[in-house]
């Protein structure tokens, strides 16, 4: 039996440029935006994944204008 | 492992490297719905493998760069121009995947011919259209598509119907049309709005995979800058501005009940071309010369005349023989409005070099076959040039008297043989028996073949001797004496 993996998010730090799309459609709202952060290359402070309570519903990724900002892992099976 | 991830499709590129940039994201400002839309339609491509048979055309706006993203088959076309760029790869490579791709200024304002003439046809292409009621890239000027009271750089004070009309509603005038299969309208504003988006692109792309015809969807698309407002505001503005004026929906879907068609491949060879436009017949060129080639001076002629004289297909018979001789030639015709009648000219230039304009201004050689264009071009000719005066119909003298003047009775002639409307074939006869400029027995071959009723060949043949004879009559060769008086 393989076991179940846990759906997650991945935000690509260099290439979010922080227009928030993502947060407004994650329902458990597990998307955040940090305002102490550092500015990445193109001047943004990207958002982040809180570390757990995603879905993977991939609400993010339709929602995020930049082809490679995110990346969803949907639920699965880890063979 | 089976774990689904929703990632950069693989159409897309895997780095974005633009020229002039160490950027490696789109150019697009943050919220922008162009990467939307960008990343549904590749997502599409993807999942219905049409990568390599896809044609992406970008148009000018802020999308202009999209070829550096999509890594499809890919044209930036002019303002406005997408739809017609996209019909010619369409019809010429008819397996191909074409992506018209536009914003409001380019498809609403400056190409407004371009997208309803290619739906009209029924053009085989998928159209997305950002509408972000403004132009974007150029500092966020009113669009066609503003809304009324929107305060854009164009209208500080908000559009006005007095001032700038209505905005104008794409979908539903493409809806109208009888071509188009299938036309929407969706949104970006919120979740609901993308994925319905994502639905129609498919359906969109699925339907011109499938060979049933012209598709359109319009997309209302956040312009964060443009409008002055963060990412969040520019979304209500969608639903609670744009959605009441573009409401969202299919206004058209013919998808099921349209049969499948795909465009006859027309691939005619040259002749077949020739043919079918009774072109091409003048035969087999006349042996080069390279001695009278390299002694040949640039001519300059003007034909002129009332319509019906012929002085257009005067002009387009010497320059195929010019052609024939293996000269360089041009001939222009320039005629008024009336299509019987009125007066008409025709400029040709024979030379041994490429002709740099065609318009002849200063004629080495005019001919005039009425009085209205004795008085027009008399004065264009060049000094020592030579003018022949039709005087069965022009009376009066040449006032220059820098330039050397054959008075031929050309529509008398044609007239003795019946054939009245020849007297441009008694001109050129005359003509070449005068200047010798080029072989009358090599007119004689080309006036059948180069004129359009064939059945008068002969007569026609008959009047270019008719007027060489009258030349050898009359005259005798150039530098015998130059004014004859008919
Ligand atoms: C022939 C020509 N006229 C005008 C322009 C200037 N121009 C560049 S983009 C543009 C309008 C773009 O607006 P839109 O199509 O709505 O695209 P957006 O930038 O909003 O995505 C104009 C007028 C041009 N580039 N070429
Ligand atoms: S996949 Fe869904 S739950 Fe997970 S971060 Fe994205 S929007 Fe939130
Ligand atoms: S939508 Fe994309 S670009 Fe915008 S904040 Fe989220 S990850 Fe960043
Ligand atoms: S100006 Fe508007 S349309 Fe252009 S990239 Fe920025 S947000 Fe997008």
């Amino acid at each position: 039996m393989s076991e179940p993996t846990t759906p997650s998010v991945e935000i690509v730090p260099h290439l979010c440029k922080a227009c928030q799309r993502c947060i407004e459609v994650c329902k458990p709202g597990v998307i955040e935006t940090n305002l102490e952060r550092a500015f990445n290359e193109l001047g943004y402070q990207w958002v982040e994944y809180k570390g757990d309570g995603c879905t993977g519903c991939g609400a993010c990724f339709y929602a995020c204008p930049e082809p490679g900002a995110v990346i969803v892992f949907k639920k699965g099976t880890a063979a | 492992m089976s774990q689904q991830v929703l990632e950069k499709p693989h159409s897309f590129y895997e780095k974005f490297d633009r020229k002039g940039g160490p950027q490696k994201t789109t150019h697009y400002c943050p919220g922008c719905g162009h990467g939307n839309v960008h990343k549904l339609i590749a997502e599409t491509i993807d999942e219905m493998g049409l990568a390599d048979r896809t044609v992406f055309i970008s148009p000018v706006g802020c999308s202009v760069f999209a070829y550096y993203y999509f890594d499809v088959g890919n044209i930036q076309a002019a303002h406005g121009r997408a739809p017609a760029v996209g019909t010619g790869v369409k019809r010429t490579r008819h397996n191909s995947i074409v992506i018209s791709y536009q914003g409001d200024g380019d498809l609403a304002s400056i190409g407004t011919a371009e997208i309803i003439h290619a739906a009209n046809r029924g053009e085989q292409m998928t159209v997305f259209f950002i509408n972000n009621g403004i132009y974007g890239m150029t500092g966020g000027q009113m669009a066609a598509t503003s809304l009324l009271g929107q305060k854009t750089a164009t209208t500080p004070y908000g559009r006005t119907v007095e001032n700038e009309g209505y905005p104008i509603h794409m979908a539903e005038v493409i809806a109208t049309l009888e071509a188009p299969v299938f036309v929407a309208r969706t949104h970006l504003a919120d979740l609901k709005g993308i994925m319905n988006t994502r639905k129609c692109v498919r359906k969109a792309v699925q339907a011109q995979v499938e060979g049933k015809g012209f598709t359109f969807v319009e997309i209302l698309s956040p312009c964060p800058t443009g409008w002055k407002m963060d990412t969040h505001t520019s979304c209500e503005y969608i639903v609670d501005k744009m959605l009441p004026v573009f409401p969202d929906k299919v206004f058209k879907d013919l998808i099921a009940e349209r049969e499948s068609y795909v465009r006859p491949d027309v691939d005619p060879t040259d002749e077949e071309v020739l043919d079918a436009l009774d072109l091409g017949q003048l035969g087999e060129p006349f042996p080069k010369d390279q001695n009278f080639l390299d002694n040949f001076p640039t001519m300059n002629f003007k034909f002129a005349g009332f319509g019906g004289q012929g002085v257009l297909t005067a002009g387009a018979i010497l320059a195929a023989v010019g052609m024939q001789e293996h000269l360089q030639v041009s001939w222009i015709p320039s005629y008024g409005p009336e299509m019987r009648g009125g007066t008409a000219n025709a400029s040709v230039v024979l030379s041994n070099k490429p002709v740099g304009s065609p318009m002849v201004v200063k004629p080495d050689v005019l001919a005039v076959m009425n009085d209205p264009s004795m008085d027009a071009f008399e004065e264009t000719i060049a000094p020592g040039g030579l003018m022949i005066v039709n005087s069965t119909i022009i009376t009066r003298k040449a006032k220059r008297t820098d330039i050397e003047t054959l008075y031929i009775p050309l529509t008398q002639i044609a007239d003795d043989m019946g054939l009245k409307a020849a007297a441009n074939m008694v001109l050129l006869g005359a003509y070449l028996e005068y200047s010798k400029l080029l072989p009358v027995d090599h007119l004689k071959q080309i006036v059948p073949r180069g004129i359009k009723r064939k059945q008068l060949g002969d007569q026609n043949i008959e009047a270019v001797e008719a007027g060489a004879k009258w030349v050898r009559e009359n005259v005798g060769a150039r530098k015998a004496e130059a004014a004859v008086t008919a």
